[in-house]
C-alpha cells in the first residue's frame, strides 16, 4: 500500500473518527487527514452532554484534546454537513456546495434518535438526546417549564432524568418494560436501580407506555397519554427509546446498507476503499456470539477506530476482534460495570452468585458456566473492579472460587472505602459451603499500601 | 434553598459586613507613655522627640491618626538618610502597636462584644447555612450548577470575593495599622491562650484557622459517603488548629519560641534565618528538638514519606496551606488552568521559586558561619526580597486572593519551593501513582476540570495511562467525579506505575510487540 500523499476523509469526529485519525498519523507520518463533522468543529466527549447541562462543566471542558493538538498533528478540520457522496468519482459534496477528493473514506457518522411514529412527536418540546444541538435544543425547551416527561427506559433516558431533576424539574419516567433496563440487566440489579430512581423523588412507572403526545394550538407539547389511559401534563418529552445508525445521506446510494452501513470483519464495505466504523456501522456477521451486528458503545468505537487505522496503515489488516467485553455507566449516584457475559436472564447452564449490600445500594452479580465453574461475567453496581484483573481471569477461565479469594485484589474503590469484599467473601462461603480466604496481607505491607 | 439556610447566609454576610465596618470605628489618641511602653529602648527618646506634636490629640479616624503618624516619621528618617547617618534611621515599623494602642472607644472596651458580633456571627451564619446542605440528598456527587454560579465561575460575586481577599491581604502585610481594631478585639483571646495581647498575625490565624474549620464542616457535607475526603477533611483540620493554632501559641506561652512543627523548609522559609536558628538554640532541649525536628522533616521526612505515599502525605493531609485550599478553596477547584502552556509556565516557576530559595538559604547558613561577614548585605537583600514577593505577594496576594480566579492552588502549583521538592520526589521515586481502570474511559472530562492542580487528568486515562505527575496533591478528587470508577490514588510497586498502553485493554485485534 503506497503510504504517499493518500487523502484519507474521515466523515464523522466522534470516539471513532477521531480514535481512527489519531491512530492512523501515529503510524502513517503521509497521509493527509481531513474529518469532517456538521456537529461541531473539534471533537469532544458525547458522553459528557449531560454534564453542560448540568453546570458541571462547560463545552470546552468536554474536549478531550486542546484546540492546537489538530493542527500539530496535522489532521485537518472541516466543520460541514455532508449532502451527497459520489462514490463513483471519489467526490464528497457539502452543504454550502463545496466538494471534497478522496482517495479512502472513513463513515463515523454515528446514530441519530429513534422516534417510533407517536402522533405529536414533532411538536415544540418533544426531542431525543444525541447531539450537541439537541442538548442545546433541551436548554431551551425546558426554559421555566414546570414537568418533563421522559418515555423509554435506557441508557439516555435516565441521563435526561438526572439532568431534569438537577434543575428541580419534577420527571415522570415510562418505562415499557417490568424494570428499569431490564433487557439487559438481571432483575435484582434492575429493581436496585428502580428503587434509587424513585429515592431522586422520579415518578418511575414500569410497565407503561406512551400513547399519545398532546399539543396546543401553538403546536407546543402540552401533555402526554399513556397506554394506561392516564393524561400526564408537561412542557417537555424526551424520547430517549434507543438510537439508530445516522445513515439518511447515503441511503439509496449504491453503498450497502441495512439497518446500519454494512461492513466486513475489517470494516469495508462494498465499495472499495469506502469503511464504515461506530454507532453508524453494521456488521454482516456477529464479531464473537456475545456482541450484536451494530455495536453502540464509546469503547466499541475506539477498538473499531484503533483496528481501522492499524488495518489503513499497515501491511496486516486484520480482522476485528474484541476481547472481553466491558462496559459502564451511571445511573444518577450509582455506577455500573460490568466485565464478560452478564445475560438479563439464564437457563441452568449457567449459574449466579448475587451479592448485596444492607442498604440496597451495592451490589455484585458474578455469572459462571454451571460445568465447570468458571467465571463467565460480573455486574458491579456502587462497587469499582478492576478492569485488567477481569479481564485476565474471564479470558483465562479462572474458576470463581478463585476469583472470589482474589476479590480484594479485584476491588478499585476509593482508599478507605467500606471493604466490601469481605462482606461478599463470607457471603460467599456460607452459600458454596466454601472456606475460601483472602491471602494473608502482612501488616507492613498493608500500611504502605502494597496490592500484592 | 431552604429558608432557614437562606437566613444563615444572610447572618453570614451581616458578620462579615459588620467585620469590614470595625476598622472604621473608634477615636485615636497617643500618648508619651504609650511610646514608652511600645517602642524598643533605644528608639523611645527619637521617638518621643518625633511623636510630641500628637500627644494628647484625638483623631476621629485611623485614616487621620496614621496619615500624621507617617509624614512625621519619615520626615525624621528622611532627613537623617539625606545626612547618610545610617545608624540612626529607625527601620522598625511601630505604626501598627502605637496605632494600636492609641485607639480609644467601643472595641477597646468591649472587644468580646465586637468579635461576637462580626466573626461569631458570620461563622452561626455560615453553620445554619452548611449543616443542612445536601440533608435530604443520596450521597453522591454534588457539582450542579457549578458552571451556572456567579460565585464559582468568575461571575460578579466571584471578582468581589477575590477583590476582597487581595485587600485584606495586602492591608495585612503591608498596612496593617489600618486594621488594629479587629486586633484589639481578638486581645481577650490571645490573652487567654498565650498571655500575650494579639498580634495581626493572631488575628490572620484566628480567621484562617476558623475558615479551615468552618469550611471544613462544608466538605463534610459536601462529600458525606467518601471515606477519603472525610479522614483528609479531618486530617486538615485538626493539622491547622492543633499544630499551626494551639501550639506555636502554647510554646509562647510557655517562653519558648513561635514553632509550628509541620511546616518545613523551604515552605518555611525563615527556618534558617538568624534570629529563627538563635531562637531555637537558646531555648533548652525543646528549642534542639525543634532545630533537630525540622532538619530531620527535610533531609528524612519529606523523601521517606513521599516515597511511600506520595506528597499528599503533606500537601492536602497536613499542610496550613494546602488545607485552606481544600476547604475554602473547594467552591473553586474547577478554575484551574488545564492548558500545556500553563503546565510550561508552572515549571518554570514553581522551580525558580525552589532554586531561589534553596540559594537564598545557602547565603544564609554560609553567612552565618563567617558571622556576619562579606554577605550580611546580600543576605539581608534576598531575605526581603523573598519575603516581600514570594512570602507576601505569592503566597498570600495571590495564593489566596486568586482563588476565585485561577482556582484554589495557585501559590501550591506556581509557587510553593516546599511542593516542588516533594514533587521531585513523587515524579521520580515513588510508590503513588493514580491508576487508571484498563479502557474504561470515557474522556468526558470531570477529572481534569476538577482537579485543582491544573493535571490534564483525562489525556492519561483516556490511553489508559497512570497519571504520574510531580504537581497531584493526591486530593482524590478526580477519583471521586470520575463517572465510571476509572481513578484510584494508590501507593504500590514501582514497576509498571508509568505505564504505556498502545492498544487500550479490550481489543484483540491488534497487539503490539515488543
Amino acid at each position: 500500500m503506497s503510504k504517499t500523499g493518500r487523502k484519507i476523509v474521515i466523515i464523522g469526529n466522534g470516539i471513532s473518527g477521531i480514535t481512527c485519525a489519531r491512530n492512523i498519523r501515529k503510524s502513517d507520518d503521509q497521509a493527509e487527514i481531513l474529518v469532517i463533522s456538521g456537529e461541531t468543529e473539534h471533537f469532544f466527549s458525547r458522553t459528557a452532554l449531560m454534564y453542560i447541562y448540568m453546570g458541571h462543566m462547560k463545552y470546552e471542558h468536554t474536549k478531550p484534546y486542546e484546540d492546537w493538538f489538530w493542527e500539530k498533528n496535522r489532521i485537518g478540520l472541516l466543520k460541514a454537513w455532508i449532502e451527497v457522496v459520489d462514490f463513483d468519482n471519489k467526490k464528497i459534496l457539502c452543504h454550502n456546495g463545496n466538494s471534497i477528493a478522496y482517495d479512502i473514506l472513513v463513515l463515523a457518522t454515528g446514530s441519530a434518535p429513534n422516534k417510533f411514529g407517536w402522533e405529536g412527536q414533532d411538536l415544540q418540546g418533544v426531542q431525543g438526546l444525541y447531539s450537541i444541538q439537541d442538548l442545546e435544543e433541551m436548554e431551551e425547551n425546558t426554559q421555566n417549564i414546570h414537568k418533563a416527561v421522559i418515555v423509554g427506559g435506557g441508557l439516555i433516558g435516565v441521563e435526561m432524568a438526572e439532568m431534569l431533576s438537577s434543575r428541580k424539574i419534577p420527571v415522570t419516567f415510562l418505562v415499557r418494560e417490568k424494570n428499569f433496563w431490564d433487557n439487559v440487566l438481571p432483575l435484582e440489579e434492575a429493581e436496585l436501580i428502580n428503587r434509587h430512581i424513585r429515592e431522586h423523588h422520579i415518578d418511575l412507572r414500569l410497565e407503561t407506555e406512551l400513547k399519545v403526545i398532546l399539543g396546543d394550538k401553538d403546536k407546543r407539547v402540552k401533555g402526554v397519554m399513556t397506554s394506561e389511559g392516564d393524561v400526564i401534563d408537561c412542557q417537555f418529552v424526551g424520547l430517549t427509546v434507543g438510537v439508530s445508525p445516522h445513515i439518511t445521506f447515503v441511503k439509496d446510494t449504491k453503498l450497502a446498507t441495512n439497518r446500519g452501513i454494512l461492513i466486513d470483519e475489517y470494516f469495508r464495505t462494498n465499495i472499495p476503499e469506502v469503511y464504515a466504523i461506530g454507532d453508524c456501522a453494521e456488521f454482516k456477521e456477529v464479531p464473537s456470539s456475545d456482541r450484536k451486528n451494530i455495536e453502540q458503545v464509546w469503547y466499541t468505537g475506539r477498538m473499531h477506530g484503533e483496528t481501522l487505522a492499524h488495518n489503513l496503515t499497515s501491511g496486516k489488516p486484520q480482522p476485528y476482534k474484541p476481547g472481553i467485553w466491558f462496559n459502564s455507566a451511571k445511573f444518577f449516584d450509582i455506577e455500573y460495570q460490568t466485565y464478560g457475559w452478564v445475560p438479563p436472564v439464564w437457563d441452568s447452564k449457567l449459574g449466579s452468585f448475587y451479592w448485596e449490600d444492607k442498604g440496597g445500594k451495592i451490589c455484585l452479580r458474578f455469572i459462571y458456566d454451571n460445568s465447570n465453574k468458571k467465571i463467565m461475567g460480573v455486574n458491579a453496581f456502587g462497587f469499582r473492579l478492576r478492569h485488567d484483573f477481569f479481564d485476565k481471569a474471564i479470558s483465562e477461565g479462572w474458576l470463581l472460587d478463585k476469583v472470589i479469594s482474589n476479590l480484594d485484589r479485584a476491588n478499585f474503590n476509593t482508599e478507605f472505602y467500606k471493604p466490601h469484599h469481605k462482606a461478599v467473601l463470607e457471603q460467599y462461603n456460607k452459600e458454596k459451603g466454601t472456606k475460601l480466604q483472602f491471602t494473608k496481607v502482612p501488616f507492613f505491607k498493608r500500611l504502605i499500601g502494597s496490592r500484592t | 434553598m431552604k429558608k432557614l439556610q437562606i437566613i444563615g447566609l444572610l447572618v453570614f454576610v451581616l458578620g462579615f459586613l459588620i467585620f469590614s465596618y470595625i476598622p472604621f470605628l473608634g477615636t485615636y489618641q497617643l500618648e508619651k507613655e504609650m511610646v514608652e511602653q511600645k517602642v524598643k529602648p533605644e528608639h523611645t527618646d527619637a521617638m518621643v522627640r518625633i511623636l510630641k506634636p500628637m500627644f494628647g490629640r484625638q483623631y476621629g479616624s485611623n485614616f487621620e491618626f496614621i496619615t500624621d503618624f507617617n509624614e512625621l516619621f519619615k520626615e525624621y528618617n528622611y532627613d537623617l538618610k539625606v545626612r547618610e547617618e545610617w545608624d540612626q534611621v529607625i527601620w522598625d515599623d511601630y505604626a501598627f502597636m502605637l496605632t494600636k494602642s492609641a485607639s480609644q472607644g467601643d472595641v477597646r472596651e468591649t472587644p468580646l462584644l465586637f468579635l461576637g458580633g462580626s466573626i461569631l456571627i458570620a461563622v452561626i451564619g455560615a453553620m445554619i447555612y452548611i449543616l443542612p446542605l445536601y440533608k435530604d440528598e443520596p450521597e453522591g456527587i454534588k457539582n450542579n450548577g457549578i458552571y451556572f454560579s456567579s460565585m464559582k465561575s468568575r461571575g460578579v460575586l466571584g471578582i468581589i470575593t477575590g477583590a476582597y481577599l487581595i485587600l485584606f491581604y495586602v492591608i495585612l502585610y503591608w498596612f496593617p495599622e489600618y486594621m488594629t481594631n479587629l486586633v484589639l478585639m481578638l486581645d481577650p483571646v490571645s490573652q487567654a491562650i498565650s498571655g500575650n495581647e494579639a498580634s495581626q498575625w493572631f488575628l490572620y490565624g484566628f480567621i484562617y484557622t476558623l475558615a479551615i474549620l468552618v469550611m471544613g464542616i462544608r466538605m463534610f457535607r459536601k462529600y458525606k459517603g467518601n471515606a477519603y475526603q472525610t479522614l483528609r477533611t479531618g486530617s486538615v483540620m485538626f493539622f491547622q488548629l492543633a499544630f499551626a493554632f494551639l501550639l506555636p501559641e502554647i510554646l509562647v506561652l510557655l517562653n519558648m519560641p513561635w514553632h509550628d512543627f509541620k511546616n518545613i523548609w523551604p515552605l518555611d522559609y525563615s527556618f534558617f534565618y538568624e534570629y529563627r536558628i538563635d531562637g531555637m538554640v537558646s531555648s533548652g532541649a525543646l528549642g534542639m528538638f525543634m532545630l533537630v525536628w525540622g532538619i530531620i522533616l527535610i533531609v528524612l521526612g519529606v523523601p521517606v514519606l513521599t516515597y511511600f505515599y506520595g506528597k499528599r502525605w503533606y500537601c492536602s493531609w497536613v499542610c496550613g496551606c494546602g488545607g485552606l485550599a481544600e476547604t475554602l478553596g473547594d467552591p473553586y477547584r474547577q478554575l484551574s488552568d488545564k492548558s500545556l502552556k500553563a503546565w510550561k509556565i508552572e515549571r518554570y516557576m514553581i522551580h525558580g521559586v525552589l532554586v531561589f530559595a534553596v540559594v537564598m538559604t545557602l547565603v544564609t547558613i554560609v553567612n552565618y558561619f563567617m558571622e556576619f561577614g562579606l554577605l550580611g548585605q546580600a543576605t539581608d537583600q534576598l531575605h526581603s526580597i523573598y519575603g516581600f514577593a514570594i512570602g507576601s505577594a505569592f503566597a498570600g496576594v495571590i495564593g489566596t486572593g486568586f482563588y476565585p480566579f485561577m482556582g484554589n492552588r495557585v501559590w501550591c502549583r506556581f509557587g510553593c519551593p516546599l511542593a516542588a521538592y516533594l514533587g521531585l520526589v513523587q515524579r521520580f521515586k515513588s510508590r503513588f501513582r493514580i491508576t487508571t481502570n484498563g479502557g474504561q474511559c470515557i474522556s468526558c472530562g470531570n477529572c481534569s476540570t476538577y482537579c485543582e492542580m491544573g493535571i490534564d487528568v483525562r489525556w492519561y486515562a483516556q490511553r489508559g495511562q497512570n497519571i504520574v505527575r510531580s504537581s497531584c496533591v493526591g486530593c482524590g478528587i478526580c477519583s471521586a467525579v470520575c463517572p465510571r470508577g476509572v481513578l484510584k490514588l494508590e501507593n504500590g510497586e514501582e514497576e509498571g506505575r508509568i505505564n504505556e498502553m498502545p492498544i487500550i485493554i479490550g481489543n484483540k485485534s491488534v497487539s503490539v510487540k515488543p
